[in-house]
């Protein structure tokens, strides 16, 4: 079916064949890799939102030591390269687990590589989003806020029902953001020998020596992650801003 | 609290390079009750990791992390300049630029900022490291003593990395200048290079400078993954102790202070540099 385009492009056939799903190919091991990838990004997005909601609300809302706290946390995480926090937190947490299982009389476990890594991004995903968070809240209208106190909403049902709702557009470009940094910041547990995509691609191009093709082929996935999850922010952002007026066109 | 003013302060710039208001709001900042017990536990804590935890090694390394240091400082510094002066070219050409100059720009940019760096940093080393040998002109060249060596695929990933995030940057911040100072530009007769050099880049890089700050400071964080194609940079002498010694917290711990310092630096001078030039509105 194919012939004539390999006829054109001799090299063909050979990177199709090093891409093939099936053994003796090695794309069935990088879609598994984007698999594990997509996985630990979503898992790491989550925990960073709940983490970035307790730590926006704390930094507004808590008293004098929390918000320091917080401001300790977020400027720590945001100036100390992942690879570092991703190590440290990745042996840390393995000690302390192991050293809380031993006090309790239990064996010492393997961290499972999908759980560490949620973690571990996590933890950096929620300082950045506590900060995206945290503007955000700031810049929704102090009146809706009061409308909703003078209703008897208690401080749950006022976030549930206005401060989050009227947040969550001017959060979301800030999210959308945050997203496309887990999806690539999951590229660094490769160095802690977790096989997601980027060491998923480098085992295929050591071993076929074929760099190029899979590097490459590697690139491609990750765009396509990156340019459609773009994508489905744009729309979700769309659809929270429907009731927004319109931009006024011409004015400053 | 009343041996309150021995307390040492950490974050105070030294007398002089700033005025003098702000010093003092530092001041009131830091002699906050709660936060004096903060700062005093925390010197705690430094005092107790520091006669407690295992030190010995650093003496032995401590050529090698220097050395290391200043290897990553001046990847830093050198793939900044380098990609900035990308980076400029990149947004005139989606701001401003025709469409078959604009649409190369804009896929570069789409791409670098859609993958990630350590997968541009293997690409360039292992792609690029196996594929020049094959050529008997490139081998025989003198750049080959160069080519051979890893620092030159981690100055071009980092540079390239840089130039794709700071064209995206100064696109807007070319947009941005209003189309008035332009116009009275070329109402003076300048021509269109002058327009660019005396008009346009100075405002652009003006509105630009804080966003170039925060990019700046997470290019630093970018910078230990040259690690990974065995250029020795500071982060690589911190896994060399571990690979050693077998220690692994003491070397992570002074490496994140380190990284943590040289942010505080990267912020500082941004912050000068912002106030020297003041976004005006």
């Amino acid at each position: 079916m194919l012939d004539w385009l390999y006829t054109l492009a001799p090299g063909l056939e050979n990177t199709v064949a090093l891409l093939s799903l099936h053994p003796p190919g090695w794309g069935g091991n990088l879609l598994r890799g984007a698999w594990a990838s997509l996985q630990i990004a979503a898992g790491a997005f989550g925990v960073g939102l709940l983490l970035g909601t307790f730590g926006a609300l704390g930094k507004l809302n808590g008293g004098p030591v929390t918000r320091d706290l917080l401001a300790v946390y977020t400027t720590v995480v945001r100036a100390v390269p992942e690879l570092i926090l991703i190590l440290i937190i990745y042996y840390a947490g393995t000690d302390l687990l192991n050293q809380v299982l031993r006090a309790l009389g239990q064996r010492p476990v393997e961290v499972s590589g999908v759980a560490a890594g949620i973690f571990v991004l996590g933890i950096v995903q929620g300082a950045y989003a506590t900060e995206v968070l945290r503007g955000a809240i700031q810049a929704v209208d102090k009146g809706q806020i009061e409308a909703g106190r003078a209703y008897g909403m208690g401080p749950i049902t006022l976030f549930r029902r206005v401060t989050f709702p009227a947040m969550l557009p001017l959060a979301l470009p800030g999210l959308s953001n945050l997203w496309l940094i887990a999806t690539k910041d999951t590229a660094l547990l490769a160095i802690v020998g977790f096989s997601e995509l980027t060491l998923e691609t480098r085992q295929a191009a050591g071993s076929t020596r074929a760099y190029f093709t899979f590097f490459l082929a590697a690139g491609a996935l990750y765009l396509t992650m990156t340019l459609i999850s773009g994508r489905v922010f744009g729309w979700i952002e769309a659809h929270y801003r429907r009731g927004d007026p319109r931009p006024t066109r011409g004015r400053a | 609290m009343t041996t309150s003013p021995n307390v040492p302060q950490p974050n105070a710039p030294r007398p002089g390079t700033l005025p003098r208001a702000p010093l003092r709001v530092l001041w009131r900042e830091i002699m906050q009750p709660h936060r004096l017990v903060l700062i005093a536990l925390a010197l705690g804590i430094a005092t107790y990791a520091g006669t407690t935890m295992r030190w010995h090694w650093i003496p032995r390394y401590a050529d090698l992390a220097l050395q290391g240091f200043w290897r990553t400082i001046w990847l830093l510094a050198l793939s900044c300049v380098l990609g900035f002066m990308l980076a400029i070219p990149l947004g005139l050409a989606q701001a401003a630029g025709p469409r078959y100059l604009a649409i190369p720009a804009r896929t570069f940019c789409t791409i670098i900022r859609g993958t990630p760096l350590l997968l541009q940093l293997w690409l360039i080393y292992f792609g690029l490291g196996s594929l020049f040998p094959q050529f008997p002109m490139i081998r025989e060249s003198e750049l080959w003593p160069y080519l051979r060596q890893a620092w030159p695929y981690a100055l071009l990933a980092l540079t390239l990395s840089y130039a794709g995030y700071e064209g995206e940057v100064m696109r807007g911040a070319f947009r941005s200048v209003p189309n008035g100072q332009l116009e009275a530009g070329r109402a003076f007769g300048m021509s269109r290079f002058a327009i660019l050099r005396r008009i346009w880049l100075p405002q652009a890089l003006q509105r630009a400078l804080p966003t170039i700050g925060g990019e700046t400071v997470l290019q630093m964080k970018a910078t230990p993954l040259v690690a990974t194609i065995t250029v020795i940079d500071i982060y690589a002498v911190a896994s060399r102790v571990r690979q050693d010694t077998f220690i692994i917290y003491e070397p992570l711990l002074l490496l994140a202070v380190v990284y943590l310092m040289i942010a505080g630096l990267l912020t500082l001078v941004f912050r000068l540099l912002e106030r020297r030039y003041p976004c005006g509105q």
